[in-house]
């Protein structure tokens, strides 16, 4: 066996269901329904395995994860075991009452997805009336003093917005500002054509955020990643396949990256059969795109495959078929010419795909 | 740039201490991310308390090793400050 490091994240996805419709969402396409959701024990264990092996933070996210009505109890599991443990919420569900449980149960950090700084715009993006509600969420995280985090998935219909964005979340008094380019798997590579920015809105976005982070240093911290598709240079997903992070899926099964369901090669373990040691040590997921004994060139003989590790596994797949493929935003792999077609996508109007569960099956 | 002598240090309202057991190392937690820490680290980040100066966490741990440790003490924490894990 490889060496290779202990894990630091957990992402526990506690359900895909969802009140929103984001046509970006991360989760997959094949939504899981609540009947196939694991359970509070099953979660507690995990959680505890998770940490045996090293890992530090954990993700309480989804869905929505408010709709579980075992967030209080599994909050305060995770705070029994040193977790530093982030709530991933759109903030619909976080009522008063659970926000105080949640603040007893000694929950550290909550980080609020917000659409745009344009309340009707973001109700589009979300499919959804949920400004008001988002707003009191808001009022109470910062009341009860949470660590305060918001995420905002960036895309051609709010990104000509992004200094009144990052002003708004000053307003809202948040600690830290993500500023999160739409990735374009599942829902948001359904979406693609509706989503994509020009690179003349990017530049322009990434030439205001950096004035932003010097006026809010010291009051809010911003963080901003240009959209792979504008690099020349694939990022290190999830700093590498099995090297820090474990997902677990509503169901139990757990991946390496919240995409890797679109693998179909995987045979994803499953953690009411196996543990979080064995699947991180011994589970074939875990090991298939570990290291570089995997890679073919142009990765294979490349100087920066200990720096990217060939890039996304999941884009290589959904681009040009074969995830052992280089990532094709990498210019140095033949396939990169669907990056830059893709990038000519910007032109027409916006017709979402809205993120839904599929029509209940028939019944044999 | 380097930390004032004179600066008083807090961490982050978002970070915290705490020891890894399953590595056996102190470290710092704060969202998104984790600072592997040795024993040093610690002893540094337990003074940085918002009551402390450089000056007086740096003349502590001088006279705790018998050494001065001035110049490490200040390079360490003005390179937390440049993090923003410190302010």
């Amino acid at each position: 066996m490889t060496t290779h490091e202990r894990p630091t994240t957990l992402l526990a996805e506690l359900t895909h269901r969802c009140p929103l419709h984001c046509p970006y969402c991360s989760n997959p396409l094949d939504l899981l329904r609540a009947e196939s959701e694991i359970g509070t024990e099953d979660w507690k264990r995990v959680f505890t395995q998770a940490r045996e092996l090293g890992v530090l933070q954990l993700g309480l996210s989804g869905g929505e994860p408010m709709v579980r009505k075992d967030l209080e109890e599994l909050a305060v599991h995770a705070r029994s075991l040193g977790l530093y443990t982030t709530l991933v919420t759109s903030g619909l569900g976080l009522t008063r009452k659970r926000a105080e449980a949640l603040r007893a149960a000694g929950l550290e950090h909550v980080q609020v997805s917000v659409q745009d700084a344009d309340p009707e715009t973001a109700e589009r993006i979300a499919g959804i009336s949920s400004v008001k509600q988002k707003q009191a969420a808001i009022a109470v995280v910062k009341e009860l003093g949470f660590a305060f985090s918001i995420n905002v998935v960036l895309h051609r219909a709010n990104l000509d917005r992004i200094g009144e964005i990052i002003d708004m979340a000053a307003g809202y008094g948040a600690d830290r500002l993500e500023l999160a380019n739409t990735q374009y798997y599942g829902w948001g590579l359904r979406n693609r054509a509706s989503l994509m920015p020009t690179r003349e809105q990017v530049l322009r976005a990434k030439a205001i955020a950096q004035e932003r982070m010097k006026r809010y240093k010291g009051q809010m911290q911003i963080t901003f990643v240009l959209p792979d598709y504008f690099e020349e240079l694939p990022k290190a997903c999830y700093g590498g396949w099995g090297r820090y992070y474990i997902v677990v899926a509503p169901d139990g099964r757990a991946l390496p990256c919240h995409g890797a369901y679109a693998i179909p090669s995987l045979e994803l373990p499953n953690v009411r059969e196996r543990s979080i040691d064995w699947i991180w040590h011994e589970s074939p997921a875990f090991q298939a795109f570990r290291g570089d004994a995997w890679m073919k060139e142009p990765c294979r003989s490349c100087p920066r495959k200990a720096v990217d590790f060939g890039g996304c596994r999941c884009q290589a797949l959904a681009l040009t078929g074969d995830a052992a493929n280089a990532d094709p935003v990498c210019t140095l792999s033949p396939h990169r010419h669907l990056i830059d077609e893709a990038l000519l996508e910007h032109a027409g109007a916006e017709a979402y795909v809205y993120r839904e569960l599929a029509p209940e099956p028939q019944r044999a | 740039m380097a930390i004032s002598p004179d600066a008083v240090p807090r961490l982050w309202r978002l970070a915290r201490l705490d020891y890894d057991p399953a590595r056996q190392r102190p470290v710092l937690l704060y969202p998104e991310g984790a600072v592997l820490l040795n024993d040093t680290g610690r002893a540094i980040l337990e003074l940085v308390d918002g009551s402390r100066t450089v000056a007086q966490i740096a003349a502590e741990l001088s006279n705790r090793y018998q050494t001065d440790v001035t110049a490490d003490v200040t390079a360490y924490l003005s390179q937390l400050a440049e993090r923003e894990l410190i302010q």
